[in-house]
């Protein structure tokens, strides 16, 4: 009876918590729809029909849903990579190159290794494999960035910049060289197709939509489980809120902060595997220019929490997908979409103005002006 | 007759006002029609426990806080305080216990800071600093305008905060627990400032939970306790026991009762340690000692003669760059914390909120925080939640932790409650040597009183205890052997029977030891 009772209470507590996280997010989407509209407005077009052109564009048919859910799946794994180095106290800015480092090897073992074998694998040991690789060598990039913070200090921020640099410049070196498809029509730096043994099947007939999408949930789901359910999710929150606490409390920071960037590299990792192995078949330049960047911003909006992650995602899909229905129903610019989403995070990150437009008294942490022991 | 006039006299130079006020915050009323008067050149003592209403009333008289009811009188008239801006105006100056200084700026600077005197478009720093001079000679202070702030030791960085406020011409200053940062000399320098400040015709509020200085320096004393003003006394009509009492609301034992213990074999064995901080300074030199289970070794020393960095060696979180530190016999010698829990060492470490919790997490995860890694807290890598809220409730009730639930986060306690916490934590384990660096500092008595019990305990079960305090009484009240570092040495180890105050008091300020 009280068991039960304590549960319904904790119950309560996990959804009021949820719609306290969820709230200034909400708000801020809505603030920026209205700001949004405005400036529509401004520029002489119609924020209702641009609205419902975005809605219809993203939700409005099953291939427009299925074109949605293909664009969320990398927005979901990378959004997810960034989440969790946010839960680890590490700040990835890095996605985007890890990404590039996932879709490049993904592409490789999956035209390539065919041939180097001299024969054809089977579906269930060539895919997995090209989106394992891809994974792996998403996380050991990152895990270089893990290793450089324990041992030097040398701060994550810069040191994934530079890897993004180095990842980004040394995939355009390859798809213009060694791996460039080498077909006579080509002119494009891109690699070859991938074997048919190296793609992800088709849910539906005719929809794009992937199973990698279906995929992408689950390792949400997974990215939660580890964070609030496992010993080393404990220990990655830990170092995130408190390292000295964490040191202290016998926790191997070092350690923590590799296997966090790693963890965070993989699932970058993922986001390209994934959209080389389930939806293009290759990896082409520039295809995944921004996600890394997007993430960011995913992350930021869903507050790092993963189910935060997979609607942040959605919410980003939707916008970018309904785009061109937007623009053709208005003919307003698809740049605005882009400014729509600044305002959603200028929103989210200074929450303050939001929490001024509705009144929400902060909770929680508030302005500490003194500090003391006495009542 | 003379009496009488004396005391209309004494009425009629009341400076400061607060009348009936309330104030109520989320689930705690915490000014509950209060009432306090400051006369003109007094030290007014305010007295309370953790939680009493004694920040809360001062927050609303500098204008951090908003009163719900009552009102503020300033010099005979209600004074509108929504601000801090307000109350300085007023002549309200406040030394919090966290100074508010920018340890890069110079003290002139730091003085001015908010306050800026300009010279064509430049900051005058020399009329700023012959001001201060001017303050710091008139008081004795003795602050050097042109010093930087971070290089001066705490006790003239609250010197520092002082000058701050009479700078800005305050003729009421709040102090609040401000002997909680300073070493027993250094509190002696402060009271003699407070009456130097006083003879001048300043009046003082003296915030603390320290009955002992308070008998000492406060003309009046109001007791504040849960929210209410108790009682307003005078020094010489109560004593500790009765302030105690009044405080905290019952009887409470100021004395430590401790029996006699034999002790056994030696638990912690430290030869020859040597530590350097983080400045790669050497901070400790060839430390040698012992403590043996049953027994409590207590550090004594002026704060900054090595003892943090000390335990922190002898706990894990610092390499120590020479010597060995043994444990039951094992080598533990620049281990990691891990290794030292399992080898049966508890820590209630220095800074409760930077190392001993996590103020974000629940009060359940935090009492797991040094074990949450195997059973039953976790099976196969999953935590355990029902594990963990199980060992919450029963340490809850064991430690007498006041929190509403074991799923609070740790950060809403007050201070007390989170020490409990964390006591609650490192004395539960099965161990065999407990490290207690400060583990009253900033509590209130019931706490203290609580905690120095609960560490006896665990001497008479047996255990090893080295305690490392700034506090002398702390030291001494608990302590079956007295070890003294000066300058990161081990100036003298002495039964504690066979010393006195005085005596540590010598070795603490580096005087040699002809014999132990």
């Amino acid at each position: 009876m009280q068991s039960e009772k304590r549960s319904n209470s904790l119950t309560k507590q996990i959804l009021r918590s949820i719609s306290e996280a969820g709230l200034i997010p909400l708000l801020a989407i809505l603030t920026a729809v209205v700001v949004g509209g405005i400036i529509i407005i401004i520029v002489g077009g119609d924020p209702i029909r641009a609205y419902t052109g975005l809605i219809e564009g993203s939700f409005g048919s099953t291939k427009a849903l299925s074109e949605t859910a293909v664009w969320a799946t990398p927005y979901i794994f990378a959004g997810l990579a960034v989440a969790l180095a946010f839960k680890g106290g590490l700040f990835n800015i890095g996605a985007e190159g890890q990404l590039a480092v996932g879709a490049v090897f993904s592409a490789l073992i999956g035209y390539a290794l065919p041939e180097w074998l001299g024969f054809s694998l089977p579906i269930y040991i060539h895919l997995p494999l090209a989106i394992i690789v891809g994974m792996l060598m998403g996380g050991i990039w990152a895990g270089i960035v893990g290793v450089l913070k324990a041992y030097t200090g040398g701060h994550e921020v810069i040191n994934t910049i530079m890897m993004n640099y180095i990842a980004l410049n040394t995939t355009s070196f390859l798809l213009n060289g060694v791996m460039k498809d080498r077909s006579p029509t080509n002119v494009i730096a891109r690699t070859p197709l991938i074997a048919d043994s190296a793609r992800m099947p088709e849910i539906f007939d005719g929809l794009r939509v992937h199973w990698g999408f279906v995929l992408a949930l689950l390792v949400a789901f997974l990215i939660w489980w580890l964070l609030n359910k496992t010993t080393l999710g404990f220990e990655i929150r830990t170092v995130g809120l408190n390292p000295d606490a964490a040191q202290y409390a016998g926790i191997n920071v070092k350690r923590t902060v590799i296997l966090t960037m790693a963890l965070s590299g993989m699932l970058a990792g993922l986001a390209g595997s994934i959209e080389v192995t389930g939806l293009n078949y290759r990896h082409e330049l520039g295809f995944s220019i921004g996600y890394g960047y997007d993430a960011i911003a995913i992350a930021l909006l869903g507050k790092s929490h993963p189910l935060g992650v997979v609607l942040a995602a959605f919410l980003f899909a939707a916008m970018r997908n309904g785009a061109t229905r937007m623009q053709f129903l208005t003919q307003l610019p698809v740049d605005l979409i882009s400014m729509l989403q600044a305002l959603i995070l200028l929103f989210v990150a200074a929450d303050a103005i939001v929490r001024y437009i509705y009144r929400i008294k902060s909770k929680g942490e508030r302005v500490v002006l003194t500090r003391g022991w006495g009542g | 007759m003379t009496e009488t006039f004396m005391l209309s006299n004494v009425e009629t130079n009341i400076v400061l006002e607060a009348k009936r006020i309330t104030k109520q915050f989320p689930g705690v009323l915490a000014n509950d029609n209060v009432n306090f008067d400051l006369r003109k050149g007094e030290i007014h003592a305010l007295l309370g426990e953790n939680g009493a209403g004694k920040s809360t009333l001062m927050n609303l008289i500098f204008g951090l806080h908003l009163p719900d009811q009552g009102e503020v009188i300033v010099n005979g008239k209600t004074a509108m305080i929504h601000s801090p801006n307000d109350s300085i105006a007023l002549g309200i100056g406040m030394v919090h216990q966290h100074f508010m200084l920018i340890p890069v700026f110079t003290v002139a600077e730091n003085v001015m800071l908010g306050d800026e005197t300009v010279k064509r478009g430049a900051l005058d720093r020399n009329t700023v600093a012959a001001k201060i001079n001017e303050i710091s000679i008139q008081y004795s202070l003795n602050v050097d305008p042109h010093a930087m702030v971070g290089t001066l030791p705490v006790g003239l960085q609250q010197r520092v905060e002082i000058v701050k406020t009479l700078y800005r011409n305050a003729e009421i200053v709040i102090l609040d627990e401000p002997t909680a940062v300073l070493t027993p000399q250094e509190a002696e320098d402060l009271f003699r400032i407070m009456r130097d400040l006083t003879g001048r015709g300043v009046s003082i509020i003296f915030i603390t939970h320290k009955l002992k200085e308070v008998l000492a320096i406060a003309d009046r004393i109001t007791v504040m306790r849960a929210g209410r003003v108790i009682n307003t006394v005078l020094p010489s009509e109560t004593d500790s026991a009765q302030l105690a009492n009044m405080m905290v609301g019952r009887q409470v034992i100021l004395t430590v009762n401790k029996k006699d213990r034999e002790p056994e074999a030696d638990v912690l064995k430290v030869e020859g340690v040597t530590v350097r901080d983080q400045r790669d300074l050497e901070t400790v030199h060839h430390v040698s000692f012992s403590v043996r289970g049953g027994e409590i070794l207590g550090i004594a020393g002026v704060q900054g003669n090595g003892q943090t960095e000390l335990s922190e060696a002898l706990t894990g979180l610092r390499h120590p760059t020479g010597g060995k530190v043994f444990i039951s016999g094992h080598d533990v010698t620049g281990k990691s914390p891990r290794v030292m829990t399992e080898t049966g060492l508890a820590h209630i470490p220095e800074d409760r909120q930077r190392h001993g919790l996590v103020l974000s997490y629940t009060v359940a995860d935090n009492m797991a925080l040094c074990d949450y890694y195997h059973p039953p807290f976790s099976q196969r890598g999953v935590m355990q939640p029902k594990a963990l809220d199980e060992n919450a409730r029963k340490l809850i009730k064991a430690f007498d932790v006041r929190t509403p639930s074991p799923f609070v986060n740790a950060g809403k306690l007050s201070g007390g409650n989170q020490q409990k916490v964390i006591v609650a934590r490192e004395l539960s384990r099965n161990v065999k040597l407990v490290i207690a660096n400060q583990p009253t500092r900033g509590l209130d008595v019931g706490s203290i009183e609580y905690i120095h019990s609960e560490i006896i305990k665990m001497r008479d079960r047996g255990v090893a205890v080295l305690l490392v305090s700034a506090e002398l009484d702390e030291i001494m009240a608990l302590s079956d052997r007295i070890a003294v570092m000066y300058r990161g040495q081990i100036v003298a180890i002495v039964e504690t029977k066979k010393t006195t105050r005085e005596q540590l008091g010598l070795w603490m300020a580096g005087a040699h030891v002809e014999s132990v």
